[in-house]
């Protein structure tokens, strides 16, 4: 296999493009700006179809239309620009539109700053917006996942016509790493059974997300929520690391699990059996596989640059009391020695 | 109910029956008696089948009554969020240059929330008609004011009139939007009576033309009825329209300059592996061959420091693709922090035999510090045993226990070389010298080639700077 060195934000265009992602609507908004200067680089010398809107809400319902006629279509922004788009997350996933949106966390609330962070994990997990609807959530944790999960929501996105976020963080949008370039182009095709494309195959269709019935949104809820249930069934992802005879395991994802598999080899210096469970879907959460080491009476320790929003999830998976905390605000990263520091306590 | 399926039956461009409303009167419209949603609906559908682009057509639905326009009109639907409608019209038709996108908005959606969807989108001239229904109200919300609403006028919001100290006067979106250069037809039009109505019937038709010919963003303001939520009869109606919105909103054709524009046509999207491996770069002598497990190899921590513009982080790259041509996995992560934005940067580079967890270095093996700033910063972060690399700028510093620190002429050699902005290349020399980090010489230049200049000229050059930079190392004593 061969490889280049590339930085995170470059490997999502990258990812996009091999996926036969077709149109780029974007707002500059640090640290997730990058995307946006690679996708006016790069679209055009393939046809394919860029433009800087005028906000970030512009942004996301000029989404909205390209994928209602049937195309793969990228959005990118970071906190407060997904704050911004979040009204019209919710009409994609209430008018079942598929798209990829990807998420370069940084440090808030509020303007915050321009470090990581990964305080979006309730925004996006969580659905955001409002009404009953979950994305699709996948988290990488490299600059060769940055590309290739953002091809595998494309994947995720069309199966299941809903949208599909890739949460990264500062860190992984700028970080610079080999990449293994993709070894296929997707050549997509238009779904015309539900697609409005503007042509005689596609008159029929409608676009909507508004069901005046009570009843018939019910139902519409209920289906999506049929729909959601099969995406836990069969798109859950993680990977383990050490966690086989682990007494301690340590739950990440994104930059922060990087750091964390750094602490778990320390800790097996140390005679420690500690492991790392890292979710590569946050929805749907991987559940079934915390509670292996549950069952096992572990101790689990939620590492996230966050104030425990994961932490929830994992409780709720496992029904575990213990489960611990390490995170750090504001941009900061977590450091290894602070990780050692709550793992020697807890051994 | 019976005279409005009268007037929206019978027409090609509209359904026969309207399921998708369902209930018992499949004829009938959900709107009003004597609103003006149907005949505008109408004025569409005829001329969608006239110019015959029915099938091309794709009509986005509004926030408001109109919400339900793909109950009546047969062809593609997208409904739309508030105000939203224009950013989506321009995702359709930038997606699809096929697609005749036409945009149906009310007063409160394209005025109000969506005034800069509106603004933006005729200002770049985007290839959609935009049929606006102005009747001074918010019609489905229950009737409040509305952006348009006239001066004096009493709705749910407004009870006393509205007072401009207050709320403001009313928009007047054709004369804005008159003011830009993109837009290629922009008219004002009433439905208020027949004659009235075939007058808007033609700038309907226009609007279609311009589309169908691909020359961009035609603006069709409509004066229309709303005798629900302002509470006049038909004949009050029909007057109100004439007599008074005709007064603050004149009608007119504000533009038309489809005979001067020339279509516009968005290019074919290429799918092709050839074209993106070409456009990226794949090629035999950008790849590598990739990183290869060597627990022998053991994990190191660099740390690059200066002042922004000193090419601390382009060191760390030129470092990182070094690595990364020798097969070692390498990271390489420029830090944030206040002071990213001018004053100091810099860069953690990470080389190793495995697999690498954490890219970011928090003690390092080796420092490389440009100025003093930085030394004094992450010298005392240095890991047990490490090294200092800094230029002999940076004065006397009483180095922490157990590190060595090795003071470079990096500035002065750089500057002799007439290349002062080149400090970088001759701290690599240095860290290539006295590093120890286990990589060949030859990828050192080989790096060089790859991040700073492909011009061979400037490849010697650099070659120089390297080696005066590892000579200067040498040299140098242990401080």
């Amino acid at each position: 296999m061969v490889s280049r060195l590339v930085a995170g934000n470059s490997a999502v265009i990258i990812g996009a493009m091999y996926a036969g992602c077709d149109c780029f609507f974007g707002y500059p908004i640090t640290p997730a700006s990058e995307i946006l200067h690679e996708a006016s680089q790069y679209f055009p010398l393939a046809g394919r179809k860029f433009l800087q809107a005028e906000s970030e809400e512009a942004a996301i319902n000029m989404v909205y239309g390209a994928a209602s006629s049937g195309h793969r279509v990228l959005a990118a922004s970071s906190g407060p620009g997904i704050s911004l788009k979040q009204e019209g997350i919710s009409y994609l996933a209430g008018a079942e539109l598929p798209c990829v949106i990807v998420d370069v966390c940084r440090a808030g609330p509020g303007l915050g700053n321009i470090g990581p962070e990964q305080s979006d994990y309730n925004q996006i997990v969580k659905g955001g917006g409002h009404g009953n609807y979950n994305t699709i959530v996948l988290a990488p944790n490299s600059v060769q996942e940055m590309c290739d999960l953002t091809r595998k929501a494309f994947d995720l996105a069309f199966a299941y016509r809903n949208p599909a976020v890739v949460l990264a963080d500062g860190v992984l949008g700028h970080i610079v790493e080999p990449l293994r370039f993709p070894a296929q182009a997707v050549e997509p095709k238009i779904d015309t059974t539900w697609a409005v494309s503007g042509n005689r195959e596609t008159k029929g269709n409608v676009i909507t997300s508004i069901y005046l019935n009570f009843d018939e949104l019910e139902r519409h809820n209920v289906r999506l929520q049929r729909k959601y249930a099969r995406i836990r069934e069969n798109e859950t992802a993680y990977e383990e690391y050490k966690t086989d005879d682990a007494r301690i395991v340590l739950v990440s994802y994104g930059i922060s699990s990087r750091i964390a598999r750094s602490a778990v080899d320390q800790a097996r210096r140390e005679g420690i059996k500690a492991g790392l469970f890292r979710p590569i879907t946050l929805f749907p959460f991987p559940e079934k596989g915390l509670m292996l080491p549950a069952a096992r009476n572990c101790t689990f320790i939620s590492v996230e640059m966050s104030n425990g929003q994961m932490q929830d999830d994992i409780r709720l998976a496992t029904g575990c009391g213990r489960v611990e905390l390490v995170n750090r605000y504001g941009g900061n990263l977590i450091r290894v020695e602070d990780l050692m520091e709550k793992i020697r306590e807890i051994a | 109910m019976a005279g409005t399926t009268r007037v929206l039956g019978g027409h090609p461009g509209l359904y026969g029956e309207y399921s998708r409303k369902g209930g018992i009167a499949i004829t009938a419209t959900h709107y009003c008696a004597g609103c003006g949603h149907g005949i505008l609906h109408k004025l569409i559908a005829e001329a969608m089948v006239a110019l015959g682009v029915q099938d091309r057509c794709i009509l986005l639905s509004p926030v408001g009554c109109a919400v339900f326009a793909y109950y009546y009109v047969d062809c593609g639907h997208v409904q739309a969020a508030h105000g939203r409608a224009q950013a989506v019209a321009t995702g359709i038709s930038r997606a699809e240059d096929g697609a005749i996108v036409l945009s149906y908005q009310g007063d409160g959606d394209l005025a109000s929330i969506g005034l800069n969807e509106t603004i933006q989108a005729a200002n770049r001239g985007e290839k959609i008609a935009v049929f606006f229904v102005n009747n001074t109200v918010y019609g489905m919300t229950g009737g409040q004011m509305a952006p348009t609403t006239l001066i004096g006028e009493a709705t749910i919001t407004s009870p006393g009139g509205r007072d401009p100290v207050q709320s403001g006067f009313p928009i007047h979106m054709c004369e804005l939007l008159d003011t830009l250069r993109a837009p290629v037809y922009i008219e004002r039009v009433s439905l208020s009576d027949v004659p009235h109505i075939h007058r808007a019937r033609h700038a309907v038709r226009r609007a279609l033309e311009i589309q169908r010919d691909g020359k961009g963003y035609a603006f069709v303001e409509v004066l229309s009825p709303c005798p629900t939520a302002l509470r006049m009869d038909a004949l009050a109606m029909e007057q109100f329209i004439n007599e008074k919105m005709e007064k603050e909103f004149p009608l007119k054709l504000f533009r038309d300059r489809s005979k001067d524009t020339e279509p516009i046509h968005r290019p074919r999207s290429d799918y092709s592996k050839d074209t993106l491996d070409r456009i990226f770069g794949c090629t035999e002598e950008t790849l590598r061959a990739e990183a290869f497990e060597d627990t022998a190899f053991e994990t190191k921590g660099i740390k690059i420091a200066g002042f922004g513009g000193q090419g601390v982080l382009s060191m760390g790259l030129a470092l990182a693709q070094c690595a990364y041509d020798s097969r070692r996995y390498v990271s390489w992560y420029p830090d944030y922090g206040p002071e990213q934005r001018g004053g100091t940067s810099n860069c953690s580079v990470v080389i190793s035999g495995s697999p690498i967890g954490s890219p970011v270095v928090d003690h390092p093996d080796v420092l490389v510090a440009f100025n003093r700033p930085s030394l004094v910063k992450f010298a005392p972060t240095v890991a047990k045993g490490g090294l200092i690399i800094c230029d002999s700028l940076v004065g006397d510093y009483a180095v922490p226990e157990g590190i060595r620190a090795i003071a470079v002429p990096a500035t002065e050699i750089a500057t002799e070389m007439g290349v002062p902005q080149a400090i970088n290349v001759v701290m690599l020399g240095a860290l290539m010298e006295v590093g120890g980090l286990g990589l060949p010489g030859e990828a050192y230049s080989g790096a060089l080639f790859e991040v700073f200049a492909r011009r061979p000229e400037l490849l010697s050059l650099n070659r120089k700077l390297l080696e005066k930079g590892a000579k200067a190392a040498r040299e140098s004593r242990t401080t």
